[in-house]
């Protein structure tokens, strides 16, 4: 178990180094000048020097970006060009509303992917199993902004249950908080729903075919009772691995969601940031959405090795 | 039966994009203010936008930016995954397989709008960029599906005989795994070209892909969410243009793929 | 105990099962064999109502004057793992894997009686004992994946005796077993019969393995019961001719013409071969699995030589380390005076093809079988202009229709894919075939037949066969000389026939001794006859 969690662990210390690397070079190497590019065609050469220098642009390839990261490491994303407050400020202001509106949307799609895919495998070939097929077939297909719209049209413009948009901030209450999103979190749940519950009863339909069900049916256990005790968790290596996957769609797509709903999310920040050419921030976001990913990807190796214990003893997928 | 719906919706949206080169009911790049948010009815099929435009000519063209967007995506990815996928295979557990699925891995941990936003925020929006960043995304997924097929066919006798007969691990991954994989591909490809038209309506609809005055569904919807409140018809049109265009690849895709399947077949016949 | 009358089963269109009526009497050993698809594994299926949701079934199956096809899904799930117990071919699968052995025991308890979970973890102790697995050496909380087949099987065993049913089905329990294996689980069995007053229904292919355990034996064949009687008068008498076709075939040996030489074209000396094991720390050198350890021996032209071990053995290795597709650490291969390795003549390689076990997987399915079968062409370089006439050949030495050649695989059954696979071998005129383990797969009727032609093959061209296999009686029919392999050694080499008579190493002792037979004075005395399949 030791040697498991410590081979996921320099994982994923590399990828993050990994992941640094491809961002910095992109942000800071390849528009050539970002100093100027951030200015504009306009701007004056004493503007870029002052910016230059500001940005600490004068110094080697190496120490800008070690400098960087250790920044980061001790919280400080630089400064941003354009608000010119400190990134982390902003980044701190954004994320508590895009990550828990990730969260969210995650717990949501799971608690209703995991019932409804479980039925379909038990129905197989009947009824139930149609609908939930056909349905999570349209599910799959509609695109989560456009249902955000729809649910801004039924729910905030016809019904008036939610507001239309904005955030109240968590000071107005978790309440409050949670009912703004709440549409949000919905748009972005349904259709990963739809993907999760397919994966959810292929993965027990291929699990309900293999000779341990069989074995256990032998033994004397129902058909119902084989499935909870036997299948289930062995159908849950697949769907564990979408739902790491999942992850980084919803984090995207919350950043696209934020839009519909004009929520003061990391995905406003970045999309301001990109047309203001602010490189600075733009960078701290990208790092910190895949440092996410990472990091959930992470969890998800953990949970392969609570889930099956061949892997605890050091073997890899 | 779900091959055939699947079919006919994507040869659909395949021959309004095709038709859109040469003829569409308007021009959409002619506004005209005069006729602006009319409704649906004998001059406009589906009404018209705030500047006038035609909605059905705008669906049409913006399925070809759509669908270009998607095919070119798709075909990036599979031209490098590929490859790359069968390389890894045929080399199973050295270097160069753990150099290409950690690179893998690294590219799964930017979700296609993460690079999208990169790439944009270098060199600027574009649909040539939003193909860029779909197209990346792509290249691990086909790397993924080439190298699992490969490597369960690489334990096989048949790619053994090969060997004793002298050929090398490239010919074995052309003459023997690609077209045993092919149908792997072709059913992962329908999938992928599916989540890229969903993908290119998100970039676009953020202000990351087609720029205007290019038609796209995406940025459509962007337009037409200001008028949710007195139009909404403007932003329930594109929507249902997206799910039938992406329903109907993945009928096709997951009716391929009964189709290829050996075992599904062997159990039919 | 249970007797079925007029048991008959479709699935869908096909018809599996026809009338077949059998009684299972309490406290003995009923045998059921037959070739594969014969219906033997869905008769026991039937028993336990596990069957394919899309079955039909009709006849009756009477346990204490009640019919089970009559009970509910609830009475049924009262009976099974309680009353019959079954246990199935697949060890390696037949366990969940993320639970311990301990709690699979438990389950068949704590489902059935109102036992505590201590009470149930104390009998599935006992049981776990009982069958081989004592809790000072393997504790109730491995898991399947740190036991061997063996002992997962035996894992398999506990679970289905642990409320001592009074009938036991096992399918084909032992047909994923090494053989030395095979005779420990089987003793097992025969001892739980013995102690527990149970009765065992043992499914099987194997006559063999019938003989020695069954006290009843029924023959099977398409979903019919031909033959069935008490085991000792069934064998001595033969009545059916399919239970004498069998027979035959399972014992057959082909004719043979002597072609062995005193001239070596293959020696093998001092061969190591090591495999890199996965990593288990994180610096250093990672662990080596030594497969093949100083392994010499010559074939001589003309000569068939076996090679026989368990699996695991090194065996497969050695073959493809002789085909040059694997280097070696230590030692050295030399095939028609070259030594193997990268820069061995590639026209020698033609000298030197392969037939590989799996009839299924050793043609790409989307070739037809002319481009198949010509691919060793691939060696010379270019094709031969007169390519299809040499495949049509060697098609026709295999006893396949000239027809074949613009077919897929799909097409052929198992033995003619083999038989195929074998013209593949020959298109090149090869003085080495190696045979790996290749008329394992294949039931013993079809095995026979392939065995015959590489007979005739070898009489016709001179051909050399290194003939691999796990399966002694078979090594025992088509070879001249025999080496004995075990953990990566041969352990002895010899004259077949002298091998075989007066084994001098224990462990190919402890092979011969494990290897179930029918006894010799059972058999019917009819040399010369061809079986009538």
């Amino acid at each position: 178990m030791a040697r498991y969690l410590l081979t996921r662990l320099l994982s994923l210390g590399l990828s993050l180094v990994a992941a640094s690397l491809v961002i910095f070079a992109v942000i800071e190497v390849i528009p050539g000048d970002p100093a100027s590019y951030m200015l504009g065609l306009n701007a004056t050469p004493e503007a870029v020097a002052a910016l230059r220098d500001e940005l600490g642009l004068d110094g080697s390839l190496l120490s800008r970006y070690l400098g960087w990261v250790a920044g980061m490491v001790q919280g400080d994303f630089g400064q941003s060009y354009t608000y010119r407050v400190p990134v982390a400020e902003l980044i701190g202001d954004r994320v508590v509303v895009s990550l828990p509106l990730a969260l969210l949307a995650l717990a949501l799609s799971t608690a209703i992917a995991f019932p409804v895919g479980i039925v379909a495998a038990a129905r197989r070939g009947r009824a139930a199993d149609y609908a939930v097929m056909g349905a999570t077939q349209l599910g799959i297909a509609v695109p989560n902004f456009w249902f955000a719209m729809l649910l801004v049209l039924v729910f905030a413009v016809r019904l008036h249950w939610f507001s239309a948009g904005g955030f109240p901030g968590w000071e107005a209450g978790v309440l409050a908080g949670l009912k703004a999103l709440t549409l949000p979190a919905v748009a972005l749940a349904l259709p990963q729903a739809s993907i999760l519950a397919r994966v959810m009863r292929s993965s027990l339909i291929e699990t309900l075919g293999q000779d341990y069900i069989r074995t256990a049916r032998a033994k004397g256990l129902s058909r119902r009772l084989a499935t909870r005790r036997h299948a289930l968790r062995n159908a849950m290596i697949p769907v564990l691995t979408i739902i790491g996957l999942q992850f980084s769609f919803l984090l995207a797509g919350a950043i696209i969601i934020e839009n519909v709903f004009f929520l003061p999310g990391l995905g406003r920040l970045i999309f301001q940031a990109i047309t203001q050419r602010d490189l600075v921030v733009v960078e701290s976001v990208v790092m910190l959405l895949v440092f996410a990913v990472i990091v959930v990807n992470f969890a998800v190796d953990l949970a392969y090795a609570a889930v099956d214990p061949r892997l605890r003893r050091g073997g890899r997928r | 039966m779900q091959i055939v719906i699947g079919a006919a919706l994507t040869a659909l949206f395949l021959g309004a994009a095709l038709l859109s080169f040469v003829w569409t009911p308007y021009d959409v790049a002619v506004l005209d203010i005069a006729h602006k948010l009319a409704p649906p009815g004998a001059d406009y099929w589906l009404g018209s936008d705030h500047f006038g435009r035609d909605t059905l000519s705008m669906l049409m063209v913006g399925a070809r930016t759509s669908i270009a967007v998607a095919v070119l995506a798709v075909g990036i990815g599979m031209a490098l995954g590929v490859p790359l996928g069968l390389a890894a295979a045929a080399r199973r557990g050295s270097w160069l397989d753990e150099v290409i699925m950690r690179g893998n891995d690294l590219i799964f941990a930017f979700p296609s709008l993460v690079i999208a936003i990169l790439i944009t925020a270098v060199f600027g929006p574009s649909a040539t960029n939003a193909i860029l960043a779909i197209g990346i995304f792509n290249v691990p997924v086909f790397a993924r599906v080439a190298r699992g097929g490969a490597l369960s066919l690489w334990t096989l006798d048949f790619v053994l005989a090969a060997r004793v007969a002298g050929k090398g691990a490239a010919r074995i991954s052309a003459e023997h795994i690609l077209p045993n994989i092919a149908n792997l591909l072709i059913v992962q490809g329908t999938i992928q070209f599916s989540l890229g038209i969903l993908a290119e309506a998100g970039l676009s609809y953020v202000g990351l892909g087609a720029q205007p005055p290019t038609p796209s569904w995406g940025r459509m919807l962007a337009d037409a969410q200001t008028m949710i409140y007195t139009a909404p018809r403007l932003a329930i049109l594109p929507g249902v243009a997206i799910i039938l265009m992406v329903l109907g690849l993945n009928l096709m895709g997951d009716g391929l793929r009964d189709l290829l399947d050996p075992r599904v077949r062997r159990a039919r016949g | 105990m249970i007797r079925l009358e007029d048991l008959s089963l479709t699935i869908g269109k096909a018809e599996i099962l026809r009338r077949v009526s059998l009684d299972i009497a309490p406290g003995r050993v009923t045998g059921l064999v037959g070739e594969s698809g014969s219906g033997k594994s869905m008769t026991a299926l039937s028993i336990m109502r596990l069957l394919p949701r899309e079955s039909r079934v009709s006849g009756r199956i009477i346990l204490d004057d009640s019919n089970i096809l009559e009970k509910s899904e609830r009475q049924m799930c009262a009976l099974r793992g309680n009353r019959i117990g079954m246990i199935f071919q697949e060890p390696m699968t037949a366990l969940n894997p993320v639970k311990t052995i301990g709690d699979q025991v438990m389950e068949t308890l704590l489902i059935h009686t109102g036992h505590s979970p201590a009470e149930a973890r104390e009998i599935a102790r006992e049981k776990l004992a009982r069958v081989g697995l004592p809790e000072d050496r393997f504790p109730l909380t491995r898991y399947p994946h740190e036991l061997s087949g063996g002992q997962r099987q035996r894992v398999c065993i506990a679970m289905a005796i642990a409320l001592s049913p009074e009938l036991l089905i096992a399918d084909e329990p032992t047909t994923a077993l090494d053989v030395t294996t095979q005779a420990q689980i089987l003793d097992l069995l025969r001892e739980l019969v013995r102690e527990e007053g149970m009765s065992l229904l043992l499914i099987t292919h194997d006559l063999a393995v019938v003989a020695g355990m069954a006290d009843h034996v029924a023959v099977m064949q398409k979903g019919e019961i031909v033959e069935q009687g008490a085991t000792e008068p069934l064998f001595r008498a033969m009545r059916h001719p399919y239970t004498k076709a069998l027979f035959e075939a399972s014992s057959h040996a082909p004719a043979r013409r002597p072609t062995a030489t005193g001239e070596a074209i293959l020696t093998v000396s001092k061969a190591v071969r090591d495999y890199a094991l996965p990593r288990t720390r994180l610096i250093g050198p990672a662990p080596v699995f030594r497969a093949v350890r100083s392994v010499s021996f010559t074939l001589n032209k003309g000569e068939s030589l076996g090679l026989v071990g368990e699996s695991g053995c090194g065996k497969s290795t050695l073959a493809r380390a002789i085909l040059g597709l694997e280097p070696l650490q230590a030692g050295e291969i030399r095939a028609f005076g070259q030594p193997m390795g990268p820069g061995f003549p590639t026209r020698l390689k033609a000298g030197i093809q392969v037939v590989f076990q799996d009839p299924y997987g050793s043609f790409n399915p989307r070739w037809k079988v002319a481009r198949l079968v010509a691919e060793p062409f691939h060696l010379m370089g270019t094709r031969p202009d007169d390519w299809r006439a040499r495949v049509a050949r060697a098609l026709e030495d295999v006893g396949i229709g000239g027809d074949a050649m613009e077919r897929y695989i799909h097409e052929f059954s198992g033995g003619q894919r083999q038989r195929i696979a074998i013209a593949r071998a020959l298109i090149l005129k090869p003085e080495i075939i190696v045979l790996d383990e290749a008329v394992s797969a294949l039931d013993v009727s079809v095995r026979a037949q392939v065995l015959d032609l590489l007979a005739d093959l070898q009489a016709e061209y001179g051909l050399a066969y290194l003939f691999i296999s796990h399966d002694l009686s078979v090594v025992r029919a088509i070879t001249d000389r025999v080496l004995v392999m075990k953990a990566g050694e041969i352990v002895e080499e010899g004259a077949t026939e002298a091998v075989f008579s007066a084994p001098a190493h224990p462990y190919t002792q402890a092979l011969i001794e494990a290897a179930p037979a029918i006894p010799a004075e059972w058999k019917v005395h009819e040399h010369g006859q061809a079986p009538v399949v």
